[in-house]
């Protein structure tokens, strides 16, 4: 088991997603940064998908109960493993009875920490991705515990990788969305020639940008969305829906993010620039 | 038969999004609902494909690959206009029960009289209808239905309220439903359902799919009670039959 001493502000349990329930209104969730952890999970030589846990600001203090291997990725965080600094991207072994402890956020927003064999919670309806009311529990703040195989001996064929961090970019490639037709002149220069900041509205579900676009009058039929659909609003605001979102919708949808584009806002927080890039 | 002029378009590189006239037609939704049938039994794998209809539109998402919609979009022009008539798309009507007990019909009041109707009369026309599911979404077995008659035509309140009970029947503008979970909501509240719109203890944790047909049929506090027990052990059977069109 892995004792929760410290939950942190919002860690949660997430694998590659719930599939196959989007036509009964099912968000996909999983990773919100799929990219830095499929990194981890390829380091630690898990077979895919596994489930790691999602750090968001600030992170918990976790002691492992038996041994295993762990390795760190996503947002850069101060993290020791008995007092002793550890870094992202590194595979590293623990002992039972050793504490991992979190602290000071210094870079991008989301922390992954994998284990090998990765957490062994309660899959709910094919994924262990927490979500309310599809799990029981939204976070592991009320948990105590999460359960983990032991895993003594393991040698990874890469110990330590240099990674291009998805923390340093704030430029999204983005596709036309269904309803980008739609859009006039004066609102494409707006959307792909300055910078949009995130507004305080950011989270699992959505992302909101503070700077409108001309306002809009369209009205259409709802339909299908999808994690980085990005919506307009009559008011011209934009919505860049994210792992958690809904699965239909009646705004228009703009754009459409690019795979590596969704990692990259993964690590945005509020007041952080992003720009639109069109492939 | 009917055949629609459809459109092809790219969403992202895992979707692709196939859409009819603008319009909330049945046959529309009846057509769709069949070219899914033909595309699952003869065209795309059911265990790579996600298949999501609403309205006059279909998404089809396949996550695992990177799509190439040059060849795809015309394959699915093709696959529109070979499928032909397809047979054996069973919908069903399900008779939902709903208590209009004046402790759960929080607004049925207020939405009678805007309507000037008596509550008795509110109640016989919401269940008079058979309801059909164009979509499901916003929540986990969130029902949008079509077929509100003209006079229940009711405007949304004009402050949402904070929390609406999971099982609450709403009316707003041409839309009734039930909130499949607590969530803020600004709809009329009229009445409450005891059986829960979406299970996850079952395999398939929401019984309704997009095409069906949805009828409300009023009961008294005790039989919600009971019920709503019996939804809980999972011994409520939900009424339901063919809908033959």
């Amino acid at each position: 088991m892995l004792n929760i001493l410290k939950s942190g502000f919002f860690t949660t349990i997430q694998d590659d997603g719930r599939f196959n329930y989007r036509d009964k209104g099912v968000p996909v969730a999983g990773v919100m940064d799929t990219y830095s952890v499929s990194i981890i999970t390829s380091l630690l030589e898990n077979e895919e998908p596994t489930a790691v846990l999602e750090i968001t600001m600030t992170g918990p203090q976790l002691a492992f109960e038996a041994d295993t291997y762990i390795a760190l990725g996503g947002a850069e965080m101060m993290v020791t493993l008995n007092d002793k600094p550890i870094e992202n991207y590194r595979v590293y072994q623990v002992k039972a009875g050793d504490v991992l402890s979190y602290g000071k956020l210094e870079k991008g927003f989301r922390g992954y920490l994998a284990l090998k064999g990765g957490i062994d919670s309660l899959e709910v309806l094919g994924s262990r991705s927490q979500y309310k009311p599809i799990t029981e529990h939204v976070s592991i703040k009320k948990m105590g515990e999460l359960p983990y195989k032991e895993c003594k001996e393991f040698k990874p064929k890469i110990s330590e990788i240099k990674v291009d961090s998805v923390l340093d970019k704030s430029e999204l490639k983005v596709f036309k969305g269904p309803e980008f037709n739609l859009l006039t002149d004066k609102q494409l220069g707006q959307l792909f020639y300055r910078d949009f900041t995130v507004a305080n509205e950011n989270n699992r579900m959505a992302y909101q940008l503070n700077e409108p676009i001309e306002e809009n009058n369209f009205t259409m039929l709802t339909s299908a969305t999808l994690p980085g659909t990005v919506q307009l609003t009559p008011s011209g605001k934009l919505i860049v829906l994210m792992k958690d979102g809904q699965t239909t919708g009646g705004y228009p949808r703009i754009l459409q993010l690019s795979d590596m584009a969704i990692s990259i806002l993964a690590q945005k927080r509020s007041g952080d620039h992003i720009s639109f890039k069109l492939k | 038969m009917n055949t629609f002029n459809i459109s092809v378009r790219q969403y992202g590189v895992h979707a692709v999004l196939v859409e009819w006239p603008n319009q909330v037609e049945e046959s529309i939704l009846d057509d769709i609902l069949q070219f899914i049938k033909y595309l699952k039994n003869h065209k795309l794998d059911e265990k790579e494909w996600e298949f999501i209809p609403s309205y006059n539109s279909l998404t089809l998402i396949c996550k695992d690959k990177v799509l190439d919609f040059d060849v795809l979009k015309p394959q699915i022009k093709d696959w529109y206009s070979l499928k032909g008539e397809i047979k054996g798309v069973t919908r069903y009507v399900w008779t939902l029960p709903v208590c209009y007990d004046q402790e759960f019909g929080l607004d049925l009041e207020e939405a009678s009289s805007f309507l000037g109707l008596t509550t008795e009369k509110l109640i016989t026309m919401h269940t008079q209808q058979a309801y059909t599911v164009y979509c499901i979404g916003f929540l986990p077995g969130f029902m949008y239905l079509g077929g509100v008659p003209k006079e229940l035509e009711v405007a949304r309140k004009p402050n949402p309220r904070p929390k609406v009970l999971k099982g609450s029947v709403g009316l707003a503008g041409k839309q009734t439903g039930i909130y499949p979970q607590d969530s803020p909501g600004g709809w009329n509240i009229i009445g409450k359902c005891p059986v829960p719109m979406f299970d996850v203890k079952k395999e398939n944790p929401c019984f309704v799919s997009v095409g069906d047909k949805i009828k409300f049929k009023p009961i008294s506090k005790a039989e919600y009670e009971l019920h709503k027990i019996e939804a809980e052990v999972g011994i409520y059977n939900i009424e339901k039959s063919v809908w033959d069109a």
